[in-house]
């Protein structure tokens, strides 16, 4: 199997503040990986410097060959191996679900209309909103527009997909349905990392758990970590909640 | 054709110029606190529900906002005269200053008086404050901390606007560029002055307005230290 | 009191120097407006030096009196010979300032578009003209239409200094008919009648775009 995702040894801090303290955790093609850990304690930094939104201050990160640490990388061509969801989705307000999903594979992959328009509708089936490509976001609910969030980035046929919390912002009731999508997207085999606070989920569909804490990673397992925590720091996360 | 740029000639008559940016200040500051007060009582009085005090400060400040200056100076000193009073082309500039930025400051008040949440009165009024108390702590001074800023710039703008008071011959710093380029026939070096010095003017105003905010607004002076 | 001198051809002079108030406006309006839209992106340029000299331009021209640009336009152009300063020198001057104002408003705009709506397109891999084009551009433009329709009637208000180098719009109109019939009071009165007339339009337009404008950002029902 071969290692997508790898962080050596990853520090990071904003300001005064030291958020990474030295991360280190490798992610083979296919696996499904979530992160999970306090407010505080790293998670997200550690995913938003997997596809280059914060540049870390030593260490390295390579993700899909690409040297992240490296200056003078493209940083086009590895968002198109990256795909990103957000917890606050981000579609773009003034275009239709459909135009969310073509507009990156047109303009960046200079896909012909007719072709961006079908991998839309592919992706929307995908994603089990076929019937809105027309509608604008804020006619959606919230899980419906967490969805054609996703189905957005898949439409770019990325090697990698991250998830930033995306359920933390949706009312319980519907974050099942994005849930399900994730679910779906993993039996296919995508290769995904997952920051999440949904510890059933966790456990029912990843490979892997880390478990972050203070800027580092705590413990590594499997989704029986989570019914034998090891560290008393995992007991206590388990226990509090969040 | 090359033209020769001679600032020494006009750079000489510096007293005139300081006399008319003093002239510009003298206009500017009464016309910018009067007005202000003026404006406060317009927004209360506009927000005092449908009655026709509110509908009349209404109609005052839709005419002021969507008539020009110049037109109201105009306005003000020759219907000062209609009246038969005789004053100075100073005080009708002042007194049209201030009924221009009292409309201005009007809406300004406005939108921050309605930006305070109604239940902010209602505690008031629970712990005991009377109405007009619970009026000044509760929704004017949080109201013109908030909107500051905007005064601050409405200000400016109407120190900038008094240059328009030189067409009723008041001999600010816009006229005294006037009788420069007349005596000295070098009428873009003169009004290259008085732009810098309206530059600085602005500038020097913008400071004082914020020192000034920084003095009176304590709220907010002990936040940006509050680390 | 009306009738006194007052003849309905001295109202169609009005009028007409009202015609011109508006051609001044569009002129300023779209010459104005397209210098703005360039001093809009040069204030959000990634390139330091170009962004501290829009906002250089911007304070500088902020910082000055409208009157005294026109005076500088006025004598700038009579300078190098040109034969039309009226109205050339209002034109010229009131263009610079409003390429100030708008560009400063619509600079506000791009930067209220959310940072998130930045960092959801660079994660699609577009660049930054593409994300500016195709997504914060067009939000840009949409949160910008009630201040743009707003600044408008600063414009009309404006053109009004014209009068002062000759030009003859509405108030240059009223000034040479009070030459004739010396009703300065009932003269002044019809002009502001015929300002608020343009203007008063525009002012609730604005605001109706306003409040369209707030309610379309509400958060969206989650269904």
């Amino acid at each position: 199997m071969s290692t997508v995702v790898e962080l050596k040894d990853v520090h990071k801090r904003f300001g005064s503040n030291a958020v990474l303290k030295g991360v280190s955790f490798s992610i083979a093609k296919g696996q499904v990986t979530a992160i999970i850990g306090r407010s505080g304690s790293g998670k997200s930094t550690a995913l938003r410097c997997m596809d280059r939104l914060e540049v870390i201050d030593s260490g390295s990160i390579n993700v899909c060959g690409h040297a992240l640490h490296d200056p003078q990388i493209d940083l086009r061509v590895l968002r198109q191996d990256v795909g990103i969801v957000f917890q606050s989705y981000n579609l773009f307000p003034h275009l239709t679900v459909e135009e969310n999903i073509m507009l990156a594979p047109t303009v960046v992959k200079k896909m012909r209309r007719a072709d961006a328009h079908a991998i839309a509708m592919r992706t929307l089936t995908q994603v089990g909103l076929a019937d809105k490509a027309k509608s604008y976001p804020e006619q959606l609910s919230g899980g419906q527009q967490q969805r054609v969030a996703i189905a957005r980035s898949l439409a770019m046929e990325p090697k990698v997909m991250l998830f930033d919390e995306v359920t933390s912002a949706l009312d319980p009731q519907l974050t099942g349905e994005v849930l399900r999508v994730i679910e779906k997207l993993a039996a296919d085999g995508m290769t995904m990392v997952l920051v999440t606070h949904e510890m059933e989920f966790a456990s029912k569909v990843a490979d892997t758990i880390i478990f972050m804490h203070e800027g580092r990673v705590w413990e590594t397992g499997t989704g029986d970590m989570l019914r034998h925590p090891q560290t008393e720091e995992l007991q206590a996360f388990l226990a509090g909640g969040l | 054709m090359t033209y020769q740029f001679d600032f020494a000639t006009v750079l000489a008559q510096w007293p005139q110029f300081l006399e008319g940016a003093w002239l510009t200040i003298q206009l500017s500051f009464p016309a910018t606190i009067i007005g202000f007060i003026c404006g406060t009582l317009l927004a209360i009085g506009r927000r005092s529900g449908t009655g026709l005090i509110a509908r009349a400060c209404g109609f005052y400040v839709e005419i002021i906002r969507n008539t020009p200056l110049l037109v109201q100076i105009f306005l003000v000193f020759f219907g000062l005269a209609t009246l038969g009073w005789k004053v100075s082309a100073f005080s009708a500039a002042l007194l049209a200053l201030v009924i221009n930025v009292a409309a201005y400051s009007c809406e300004i008040m406005r939108a921050g008086m309605d930006s305070i949440h109604k239940g902010q009165v209602e505690a008031a009024e629970c712990l005991g404050l009377t109405k007009a108390q619970a009026y000044w702590h509760v929704i004017l001074r949080p109201a013109m901390e908030n909107v500051y800023p905007a005064l601050t710039s409405q200000f400016v703008l109407l120190m900038l606007a008094s240059s328009v008071t030189s067409q009723i011959s008041v001999e600010e710093l816009t006229a005294v560029a006037a009788h420069v380029q007349a005596d000295t026939f070098r009428p873009f070096e003169a009004y290259i002055v008085v732009a810098v010095a309206y530059l600085a003017l602005s500038l020097l105003m913008r400071l004082g307005l914020w020192a000034f905010g920084q003095l009176i607004f304590t709220r907010r002076r002990r936040l940006k230290t509050a680390g | 009191m009306i009738n006194s001198g007052f003849t309905l051809d001295h109202w169609l002079f009005l009028l007409q120097g009202a015609i011109w108030t508006i051609a001044l406006s569009l002129i300023a309006f779209v010459g104005g407006g397209l210098a703005g839209g360039v001093v809009a992106l040069a204030r959000v340029s990634p390139v330091r030096a170009i962004r501290w000299i829009a906002l250089g331009y911007v304070q500088i021209v902020q910082g000055t009196p409208l009157l005294v640009l026109l005076f500088l336009s006025y004598f700038g152009l009579s300078i190098f010979g040109f034969s039309l300063p009226g109205i050339a020198a209002a034109s010229i001057s009131m263009i610079i300032y409003v390429s100030a104002y708008l560009g400063e408003i619509w600079r506000g705009c791009i930067e209220s578009v959310a940072k998130t709506q930045w960092e959801a397109a660079e994660c699609l891999a577009l660049t930054r003209t593409q994300r500016l084009r195709y997504v914060i551009l067009p939000q840009a433009v949409r949160i910008a239409t009630p201040s743009t329709v707003g600044f408008m009637v600063q414009i009309v208000k404006n053109t009004s200094l014209a009068s002062i180098v000759g030009f003859v719009e509405l108030v240059r109109a009223g000034q040479l008919i009070n030459n004739s019939i010396f009703q300065p009071f009932l003269v002044y009165v019809l002009i502001a009648v015929l300002y608020f007339a343009m203007c008063y339009p525009l002012s609730v337009w604005s605001r109706k775009l306003e409040h369209r404008l707030h309610f379309a950002t509400r958060q969206p029902a989650d269904a």
